[in-house]
């Protein structure tokens, strides 16, 4: 093999910065100190590196800081936001909205508490571009509404949601509003209050940061939010989210919000371009590609395609040692079922099966989309060669009229 | 997932891919699986109809690697037995020679449904020749 493989599976995880890992380090080694020490000098040091990092963060979004509660991740906040609301205002009420496209961390959460008859979940559909209709959301309004939780934007996808329309709907109607904005925080403009959220997941693995470290934004003012902890013990974070804090994860959270603040904008337009390059020359090349998702409300890094009559999995296999990549077909996940996020959206399972996610990041260049591009077609062409169904096509067998033996 | 050597050659150089031409006489062709479940396999067997030897297979696989490989591997393991021993194959033994992990079991019982498809087809096609004359 001549190159190294091509990371592009971006909204799985990203690589951490360079610039990030070297901020980090000293909270790895000399700078020790538990920043709950309020006694000594090494827990000072911790804990005003605690307080920057909160500014950072709280800076990338339009927070103040004492709004973020640190988590060990996007799903713990998840978690906490909404079983942690469920618990706290089970007096007012107990139906949540959310979507039938949330991550699991959500639609996990939302069963669990209708299986412990904790709350009662209305899930709504998506139109064929992943996005919620802000009229279904109304709609789905009753007395006993205590909260809205809908995604920034779709981690299978990219489709960004009508953030600001649900949450001025939201605050109308004094309903809490919850967004998952862990693919979007860092890729595209959020703002809490232009945006009219009240508790917000973020992870820092997804913005260049490291792993196993989030944190849930609550709003303190307009309303001021409360929340049912859900892990107990010496009271940190405001009682919160008990746990001694992940001074040097904090430290690189916050530095990896500092520098996706410095660069969105011109980051956004060069991954735009990436993207648009990508997708260009695959339809150039290939017949039969078809976008998934929305064709301009998604996040810059995303794109997301189905090549007919090329299995997903066989489509990665075929590329893996050279380029990661991810795919919504049944094959690569344990359930056997193909993507549940695109199946909402009406695409069929046969081509649910077919798709592919390119996640572009930071680190990827012209050069990298160029050299996809290029395996990426001869693939699909081996592979369609080998399809039975690509043969029956062309034949001008319909396909969706076969009896198939299953 | 990491894959098995054996799968990962037989999806690299996959064994007896293609299609036999349509006016090629004495061929069963078994097409199992569907779209919808992401894999369609289409076996191809040609048999000689005095001694019933599978003389020669082919296929084409709509699926993931393991399903390509248990369908390259029944290309292979097929040719130059009779129809007869060819209907004895369980997948079990496609389990065994590729090592598939639970999973991707069925992809071996695809693969055992193609053969039986095949000859089911051979077989009709000889009935209603006789049928005819
Ligand atoms: C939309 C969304 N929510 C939640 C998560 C979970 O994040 P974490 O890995 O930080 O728990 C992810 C990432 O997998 C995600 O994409």
């Amino acid at each position: 093999m001549e190159r190294d493989p091509i990371y592009m599976d971006n909204q799985a995880t990203t690589p951490v910065d360079p610039r990030v890992i070297e901020a980090m380090v000293p909270f790895l080694g000399e700078i020790y100190g538990n920043a709950a020490s309020r006694n000594h000098a090494f827990g000072w040091a911790a804990e005003e590196a605690v307080d920057r990092g909160r500014s950072q963060i709280a800076g990338l979004v339009g927070a103040r800081p004492k709004e973020i509660i640190f988590t060990s991740g996007a799903t713990e906040s998840d978690n906490l936001a909404i079983k942690g609301v469920a618990e706290f205002y089970a007096d007012k009420g107990n139906h949540i909205i959310t979507a039938v496209t949330e991550h699991k961390a959500v639609l996990d959460t939302c069963q669990a508490l209708e299986r412990a008859n904790l709350a009662e979940v209305t899930y709504l559909p998506v139109d064929q571009y992943g996005r919620v209709d802000v009229d279904d959301v109304k709609k789905a309004i009753q007395d006993n509404t205590v909260l809205i939780s809908l995604m920034y934007a779709n981690n299978e996808i990219g489709t960004l949601h009508p953030v600001r329309a649900i949450g001025k709907l939201a605050k109308e109607r004094g309903i809490l509003f919850h967004c998952d904005a862990t693919q979007g925080v860092g890729k595209v403009p959020v703002n809490v209050d232009e945006d009219g959220i009240d508790l917000m997941s973020m992870s820092a693995h997804k913005i260049y940061g490291p792993k196993g470290c989030g944190a849930l934004y609550v709003r303190s003012r307009g309303p001021r939010v409360r929340l049912r902890a859900q892990v107990h013990g010496g009271g940190h974070e405001r009682g919160m989210r008990s746990g001694t804090l992940n001074v040097a994860g904090i430290v690189g959270f916050g530095k990896a919000c500092e520098l996706c603040g410095q660069e969105l904008e011109a980051e956004a337009g060069r991954l735009i371009s990436l993207r648009q390059r990508l997708h260009d020359g695959l339809t150039e090349n290939l017949e039969e590609v078809y976008l998934n998702g929305h064709p301009t409300e998604r996040i810059p890094g995303n794109l997301n395609l189905s090549f007919s009559y090329v299995e997903g999995e066989s489509f990665l296999m075929g590329l893996n040692r050279e380029i990661a990549l991810s795919s919504g077909s049944a094959c690569t996940s344990a359930t056997l079922e193909p993507s549940y996020v695109l199946k909402a959206l009406g695409v069929g399972e046969e081509l649910a099966h077919t798709s592919i996610r390119f996640g572009l990041g930071r680190f990827n260049t012209e050069e990298d989309v160029d050299y996809v591009i290029r395996r990426v077609s001869e693939v699909v062409v081996r592979l369609r060669e080998m399809s039975p169904l690509y043969e029956m096509a062309k034949e001008g067998i319909d396909l969706k009229s076969v009896q198939w033996k299953t | 997932m990491a894959y098995t050597e054996k799968v990962i050659a037989h999806f690299e150089q996959p064994r007896n891919v293609g299609s036999f031409e349509a006016e090629e006489m004495n061929v069963g062709t078994g097409v199992v699986g569907a779209p919808e479940c992401g894999d369609v396999m289409k076996l191809q067997l040609k048999i000689n109809p005095q001694t019933e030897v599978i003389e020669d297979a082919k296929f084409k696989t709509f699926g993931c690697g393991s399903a390509i490989a248990s369908s390259s591997y029944v290309t292979e393991l097929v040719k130059g037995k009779t129809v007869a021993e060819a209907f004895e194959i369980k997948n079990t033994q496609i389990v065994a020679e590729l090592s598939l992990p639970p999973v991707k079991i069925h992809c071996s019982v695809l693969a055992e449904d193609a053969i039986k498809a095949a000859v089911a087809d051979w077989r009709d096609q000889g009935s209603t020749k006789k049928d005819a004359a």
